[in-house]
C-alpha cells in the first residue's frame, strides 16, 4: 500500500488535535499564555525539521498503538499533562474527524486541500511566534512539492491505506450525531446531493458514438440521486481560498458539550499480536528522538481533565472492568485496567525502552 | 427503468468487514454442490464464505496473506478472485508481498510467488493487483509497477509456472478481464487496465501479442470487463466507456456516476452489465450488439442506493444476472439482490 501517508496523517490528525485542545483549554479558561505556550511547542515539534524529515522518508502506516503512542507524546511536547481518560478520548475525536474528511473529500487529491485547511488554521494559531510560523511555512512548502506530482491513482490508493487504518471505528461523536452527519449506530450519513468533484460529469447521460467518432444519439436514464455541476476547484498553494470547508475548524468555543463520545465497549480489541514491533520502536525511536523532552518537573506544568465527563468515565471503565470480571472473563484492553496514578505511564515506559536501546 | 427489477434478499454476515479497495468481491458458483462462494478482503486478510443454495447451511473461512511457513508478519492484500480453468477453479490473492494461489475451498496453497522488492524502501508503492484466468490454461496478475505476470497453471497439481512477464503498461495495475462470453470467435482474450487510464488488448498464447492500446485520459480505470470483443471501462471519473477491442472505437459514454467507480460486472448470457460506485449506488444496465451499425448499445435498467455506504464490490451471483451481491466499506455483510 501507500509509502507516503504519514506525513498528510500527522498533519490532519495533529491539526485536528490543536482544534480540540485549543477549544478545551479556552472553555476551561487556561490562561491565555499557558494555552498558547502548548499550542506553540506541539506545533513546533509537529513541524520541526527532524520529525518532518522522518514523516516523509517511504513507509508503511504505522499500527493504531505505535501512532497513538507518538500522538501522545505530540501532546505532551508542552507543559500539559493529559490524564489517559482526557488522552482516549482526544484520539478518539481526532481519529473520527479524520475519518469523517477522509470519506466526504470529492476526490481523493482533495485530501490535499483538507490538508492545506489544517495547515492553514495552524499557521493561525502560531502568528505570532516568527520561529514556529517559519517552520509551518517550510514544512508547507515541502509537502507542496512532494505530493503535487503524485497522481490521482496514487492518492486513491494513499486514501485506500487511511481507510483501511481507520476501518471499523465507530465511536459517536456528539457534535456529529448533533448534525446528523453520524448516525446513531456511528456509521457517517453520506449524501447523495450537491455537486459532483471537478473532473465528474453530473450523471445521468449516455452518448452513443458512430465508427468514425461521431455521436448519433444520446438520452438520459433517471439517476436517483440530486447532483449538479462541480464548483470551482480550491487552492493547491500555500495561500488561497480552498473552497471545501472539509478540514476547518469545526469546534467553536461557545458549545463545550460537542466533544462528548460514547464506545460501544463491545467493539472488537485490536488485534494487533506485537504493536511495538523492532522495527516500528526503531522508527519511534527516531522520531521521538527529535521530540524536546519537557522536564516533567509538575511543578511548571498543568495537569488537565480535558473533558466534563472525564470522571463518568473513569468510573465507566471501572464498571466494565468490574462486570467483565464478574463475568469470568477479561477483556484484555489495557487502557482500561491502567493504574489511575501516574497519567503518563505509558510515555515513560517507551522512554525507558528508548534508553536501552 | 423497471423500478422493481430487484429486491433485497437475506444479507450473508461476514466475521469482518470489507475494505475500500477496487472489484473487493469475487463470486463462485458451484452447481453441482449448490452452493456459492463469496471473498472479500479485510486488511490482511480474506472473508471466504460459502452459502448454499437453500439458505441453509454458512461456513467460513479466513486467510491470511503469508508465504507458507514463514512467521513473518503478514501484508495487505489488495484483492482476491477466482480463476476459472476448465478442470479447476484457483484462488488468487495479490498482496504487497506477492501471489498466492489456493485450490478449491481455500484449504490448500498450491502456488507463491514473491515480488521484487528494491533493497532500501522507495516511495513507490509495491503490490500485485488484477488477476484474471485466461483461455483454459493462464492466470495473469498485474504488479504496482505496470507489469504483468503470466503463470502457466496445469490441469492439476503445483506445478504452477511463471511464463512471462509482459511490460507494456508503465501505471500501477488496476484491474485485468479475460473475454467472458465464452465465444471461440473471439480474438481478444485479455484486456489490462492502469492508474492512468491506459487499456492494453492482448491475445493469448505462448507468447502474448498486445493487440491494441486504447490511451487513457489520465484518470484511473479502475474496473475493466470484456464481453464479446467490447470493452467495458470505468473510471475514477464515475464514467463508463464501451470500446471496440481491437480497434479502440468508442461506441458509448455514460455519466454513469459521482464519484469513483470501484466495480464492474457483465453477466455473460445476458448481456447485463453492474456498474457500483463511492457515491453509494449501484446501477443495471443491458448491452445489446447491433451488428447492422457494428455497435453496442447501452440501456438503463435499474438503480440501488446502499444508504451511506461507499461501494467496493458488486457481482453477479450467475451467468443470466439474475442475483447480484454488494459488498461496501466498513460494512460486515453481503448485501445480495434477486430479480422479482
Amino acid at each position: 500500500m501507500s509509502m507516503r501517508t504519514l506525513p498528510l496523517v500527522f498533519i490532519n490528525l495533529g491539526g485536528e488535535m490543536l482544534y480540540i485542545l485549543d477549544q478545551r483549554l479556552q472553555t476551561q479558561n487556561t490562561a491565555d499564555d499557558n494555552t498558547q505556550k502548548v499550542m506553540n511547542d506541539i506545533i513546533a515539534t509537529m513541524f520541526s525539521k527532524a520529525f518532518m524529515e522522518e514523516l516523509l522518508k517511504p513507509q508503511d502506516l504505522y499500527s493504531n498503538r505505535a501512532l497513538r503512542t507518538v500522538l501522545t507524546r505530540l501532546a505532551h511536547a508542552s507543559i500539559m499533562r493529559l490524564n489517559p481518560a482526557s488522552m482516549d478520548r482526544l484520539y478518539e475525536l481526532m481519529v473520527m474527524a479524520f475519518k469523517y474528511q477522509l470519506l466526504l473529500c470529492p476526490r481523493p487529491r482533495d485530501l490535499l486541500i483538507i490538508s492545506y485547511n489544517h495547515i492553514d488554521a495552524i499557521r493561525e494559531f502560531v502568528r505570532d511566534t516568527p520561529s514556529v510560523l517559519n517552520q509551518v511555512d517550510e514544512t508547507h512548502r515541502k509537502i507542496i512539492e512532494v505530493y503535487t506530482p503524485l497522481s490521482d491513482g496514487e492518492f486513491q490508493l494513499l486514501r485506500q491505506t487511511l481507510l483501511i487504518f481507520l476501518q471499523d471505528m465507530h465511536v459517536r461523536v456528539s457534535l456529529f450525531l448533533k448534525d446528523k452527519v453520524q448516525n446513531p449506530n456511528g456509521r457517517f450519513a453520506l449524501s447523495t446531493t450537491g455537486p459532483v468533484p471537478h473532473g465528474t460529469e453530473v450523471p445521468g447521460l449516455i452518448r452513443m458514438f458512430s465508427g468514425n467518432g461521431k455521436e448519433w444519439k444520446r438520452w438520459e436514464f433517471p439517476t436517483g440521486g440530486s447532483y449538479t455541476s462541480s464548483i470551482r476547484v480550491g487552492s493547491f498553494e500555500r495561500f488561497g481560498d480552498r473552497v471545501s470547508r472539509i478540514g476547518t475548524n469545526m469546534y467553536s468555543v461557545t458549545q463545550p458539550e460537542e466533544t462528548h463520545t460514547s464506545k460501544n465497549y463491545s467493539q472488537k480489541a485490536n488485534s494487533e499480536p506485537n504493536p511495538l514491533a523492532k522495527e516500528e520502536l526503531n522508527l519511534l525511536a527516531r522520531l521521538l528522538g527529535g521530540m524536546k523532552v519537557q522536564n516533567r518537573n509538575t511543578e511548571t506544568g498543568f495537569r488537565v481533565n480535558l473533558f466534563a465527563t472525564d470522571q463518568e468515565e473513569e468510573e465507566d471503565v471501572q464498571v466494565n472492568t468490574e462486570l467483565a470480571r464478574i463475568a469470568g472473563e477479561f477483556t484484555g484492553e489495557p487502557e482500561q485496567t491502567e493504574s489511575p496514578e501516574g497519567p503518563s505511564n505509558k510515555g515513560d515506559d517507551l522512554l525507558a525502552m528508548m534508553d536501552e536501546l | 427503468m423497471a423500478s422493481n427489477m430487484y429486491h433485497k434478499e437475506k444479507s450473508i454476515q461476514m466475521k469482518s468487514s470489507a475494505s475500500a479497495l477496487y472489484n473487493n468481491l469475487s463470486v463462485l458458483r458451484i452447481a453441482p454442490r449448490s452452493l456459492t462462494y463469496f471473498t472479500v478482503v479485510h486488511a490482511n486478510m480474506v472473508n471466504m464464505v460459502s452459502a448454499s443454495w437453500d439458505g441453509l447451511n454458512y461456513s467460513h473461512r479466513q486467510l491470511q496473506s503469508k508465504e507458507a511457513n514463514v512467521a513473518t508478519s503478514s501484508s495487505l492484500i489488495m484483492q482476491a478472485a477466482w480463476c476459472v480453468l476448465p478442470s479447476r477453479d484457483i484462488l488468487v490473492l495479490t498482496s504487497q508481498k506477492g501471489i498466492q494461489m489456493y485450490e478449491s475451498d481455500g484449504s490448500i496453497m498450491v502456488y507463491w510467488h514473491a515480488l521484487d522488492t528494491p533493497e532500501t524502501q522507495t516511495a513507490q508503492a509495491v503490490f500485485a493487483r488484477g488477476i484474471a484466468a485466461v483461455r483454459e490454461k493462464y492466470i495473469c496478475v498485474g504488479i504496482s509497477s505496470g507489469s504483468m505476470l503470466v503463470f502457466d497453471v496445469p490441469i492439476k497439481g503445483s506445478n504452477i509456472t511463471l511464463s512471462e512477464v509482459l511490460e507494456e503498461h508503465k501505471e500501477s495495475i488496476t484491474d485485468l478481464a479475460s473475454e467472458c462470453s465464452g465465444s471461440l470467435e473471439c480474438i481478444a482474450d485479455m484486456v489490462s487496465a492502469d492508474d492512468s487510464g491506459n487499456l492494453c488488448v492482448w491475445k493469448s498464447g505462448e507468447d502474448f501479442q498486445l493487440l491494441n492500446k486504447i490511451p487513457g485520459f489520465d484518470m484511473s480505470c479502475s474496473s475493466v470487463k470484456l464481453w464479446k470483443g467490447t470493452v467495458v471501462a470505468g473510471y475514477g471519473t464515475g464514467q463508463i466507456r464501451l470500446y471496440e477491442a481491437v480497434t479502440g472505437i468508442v461506441h458509448a459514454e455514460v455519466n454513469a456516476h459521482a464519484r469513483w467507480i470501484y466495480s464492474l460486472d457483465i453477466a455473460p448470457f445476458s448481456g447485463l452489465l453492474l456498474s457500483a460506485a463511492e457515491d453509494s449506488l449501484v446501477r443495471v444496465w443491458h448491452l445489446t450488439m447491433t451488428p447492422e451499425t457494428n455497435s453496442v448499445e447501452i440501456v438503463h435498467m435499474y438503480n440501488e442506493c446502499v444508504t451511506d455506504t461507499q461501494i467496493c464490490g458488486a457481482k453477479f451471483c450467475d451467468g443470466d444476472g439474475y442475483a447480484f451481491a454488494v459488498t461496501g466499506y466498513d460494512l460486515s455483510e453481503i448485501i445480495r439482490y434477486t430479480q422479482v
